[in-house]
């Protein structure tokens, strides 16, 4: 099972709204969450390495995730489940939600991304797992899944930390892990025939988690630009004005 | 009443700096002054250090064997069981907190504050989202216990004070045997100073070209004293280790100086750096968004600069 999060693309700069109550998204390029890309991307290399033999795509949000869900199909995945939900989501309702599909679905492997880049909540895997009971492998850069473990190399910030973790288990993408394959014209087309189930949060019985509120957003304190100089005696110059290298 | 229990990080023997920044962090929730847990196999020498840091009330230790490794799914059931005597359990936002807390937060039934940058009161804080192209204001419910990251690079590290008594703590947790710790190869800093604790950085970026080139950038930090970082160009080109990244999906750090030679200045990686006291660009294109954000910018061809600049500064 592959959690595909429907964000705003990262090539797209984000811009508050004029009245401060959250970001512009109306009419914004939307895509699959990076990370999330790479999840799918590892769990079609197991199926295709026949160490899984079906991969679930299922995201929570609005109608039009079917978008990216149409994409997950495209790049591969067998099926996909829509849990709709219009309004904002956190991380603990999410991982609520996953849980029942995961009691449902019964896969081998949850394969999330590390952080999605809209909330950079960097909390839902973690959160699954925890609530699942299961073990956890966050910062995956690559992972080795036998009959019924996987070992994998996680992305710390002291270097790479290998663990063994049983399965089923929850595992979170790091950058590295793979590249994510290209959707070819003749897989949009299959994509379109593939099962896309929509189920509702209420459906699961799931209620939204009200222990966190955001209750102001606001722009980011700009840094000033600075002045140039036009050579590297110039910058020697400045960096001893400002106290270095004395 | 607040109640702070902070989630000491450690290596080695080592207290890492995050924890001094985060027991900053604890201290503008409840000045008073917070606890502070340390979990290993053998926590003397780390509880020690965190007992002689200014700001902290209590050591706490969860001192057993299967508590050798970070592993969250061994961590979080005990820090699970703990967190009933607090208000607030805040870890830093690094690789080990980002892992560890989440899972302590869901085994409570409690949403999580991620990166936290400010303390607007008790149950209020600021965040950055969007690669930090916006921040929020977050607000927890009361009765709800607080479980927190905090961004380290946003507060500065408390200084030395106490001693502060240190206790062992009991906890009836069972413990999980389905993830096992293997081993950790450490990454490229070898003697270098640590990128996140440096006072100097300096980074390369897609435009440094090669691995063998980046042995410029080694060669002046080595001379100024300063730590490498990386943008993720330069990482997935191979130029240099992924534990050298600088930016939203690596490190944030916030060094006295931070110097930036070929790198274009993504949002991805300028969030990581915002924190900065000041900001160095050598970049040889003129229109380099770097430029917008940097205090002193110098256009030009880094295999020149910094060279230059290895003989004049050192
Ligand atoms: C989900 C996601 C997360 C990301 N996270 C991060 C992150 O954490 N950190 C990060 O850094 N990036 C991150 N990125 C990538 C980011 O978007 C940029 O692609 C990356 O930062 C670019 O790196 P760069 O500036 O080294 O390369 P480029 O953008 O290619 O810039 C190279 C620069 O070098 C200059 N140059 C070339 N030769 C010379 C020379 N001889 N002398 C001087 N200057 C020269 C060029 O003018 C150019 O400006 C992320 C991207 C995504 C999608
Ligand atoms: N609404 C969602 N739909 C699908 N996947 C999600 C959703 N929210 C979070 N995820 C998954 O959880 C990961 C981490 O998200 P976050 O904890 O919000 O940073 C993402 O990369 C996704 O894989």
């Amino acid at each position: 099972m592959v959690c595909l999060k429907r964000v705003v693309d990262y090539n797209v700069r984000v811009r508050l709204k004029p009245d401060n109550s959250g970001v512009v998204t109306e009419g914004m390029k939307m895509s699959i969450n990076p990370f999330d890309e790479i999840a799918l991307e590892e769990a079609l290399r197991l199926r295709e390495r026949a160490a899984a033999t079906e991969v679930l795509a299922v995201t929570i949000g609005p109608a039009d995730c079917q978008q990216q869900l149409r994409t997950g199909l495209a790049m591969g995945a067998d099926r996909a489940i829509l849990v709709e939900h219009a309004g904002e989501l956190d991380p603990l309702t999410a991982a609520r939600a996953f849980l029942r599909l995961v009691e449902r679905e019964q896969p081998g492997l949850v394969l999330l991304g590390k952080q999605a880049i809209d909330d950079d909540c960097n909390q839902t895997g973690q959160m699954l797992a925890a609530l699942w009971g299961r073990p956890q492998a966050t910062f995956a850069s690559k992972l080795e899944v036998t009959a019924d473990s996987a070992r994998v190399t996680r992305e710390v910030d002291a270097g790479l930390e290998v663990i063994d973790i049983d399965l089923p288990a929850v595992v979170t993408t790091d950058l590295r892990l793979n590249e994510p394959r290209y959707v070819k014209l003749p897989d949009i087309m299959k994509a379109k025939k593939k099962p896309l189930e929509t189920l509702t949060l209420a459906a699961l019985g799931v209620a939204v988690a009200e222990s966190l509120r955001t209750v102001a957003w606001e722009a980011p304190q700009p840094r000033q630009k600075g002045a140039m100089v036009t050579d590297v005696d110039g910058l020697v110059a400045s960096l001893r004005e400002k106290g270095f290298f004395n | 009443m607040a109640k702070v229990l902070v989630v000491a990080e450690h290596s080695g023997g080592r207290l890492n700096q995050s924890t001094a920044r985060c027991i900053s962090c604890a201290l503008q929730i409840d000045a008073a002054g917070a606890d502070v847990v340390v979990l290993g196999s053998d926590c003397g020498a780390v509880a020690g250090q965190a007992a002689a840091l200014q700001g902290v009330a209590r050591v706490r230790t969860l001192q057993r064997a299967e508590n050798a490794a970070p592993l969250a799914a061994v961590f979080a059931p005990q820090l699970a069981a703990l967190a009933a005597g607090y208000s607030h359990v805040l870890g830093p936002s690094t690789t080990f907190g980002k892992d560890l807390m989440p899972r302590v937060a869901a085994l409570l039934g409690v949403g999580q504050v991620s990166d936290l940058m400010s303390v607007e009161g008790p149950r209020r804080f600021k965040r950055p989202v969007y690669a930090g192209n916006a921040i929020i204001t977050v607000e927890v419910a009361d009765g709800a216990p607080v479980v927190a990251t905090v961004r380290a690079a946003s507060f500065k590290p408390t200084g030395p004070g106490g001693p502060a008594p240190i206790e062992a703590a009991e906890v009836p947790a069972e413990l999980p045997v389905h993830t096992r710790f293997v081993e950790l190869k450490a990454g490229g800093a070898g003697d270098r100073p640590d990128l996140q604790t440096a006072r100097v950085v300096i980074s390369g970026g897609r435009g440094v070209g090669s691995e063998a080139n980046f042995a410029l950038l080694y060669d002046l930090a080595a001379k100024l004293g300063a730590a490498v970082g990386a943008s993720r160009a330069a990482v997935d080109a191979g130029y240099v280790p992924n534990d050298m990244q600088v930016g939203q999906t690596g490190k944030i750090i916030a060094p006295e100086l931070y110097m930036a030679f070929g790198i274009s200045g993504a949002i991805q990686h300028l969030t990581g750096i915002k924190d900065a006291g000041l900001i160095v660009a050598v970049n040889k294109d003129p229109e380099a968004a770097i430029f917008q954000v940097a205090d002193i910018g110098l256009v030009g061809d880094l295999f020149e600069v910094i060279p230059a600049l290895a003989q004049r500064l050192a």
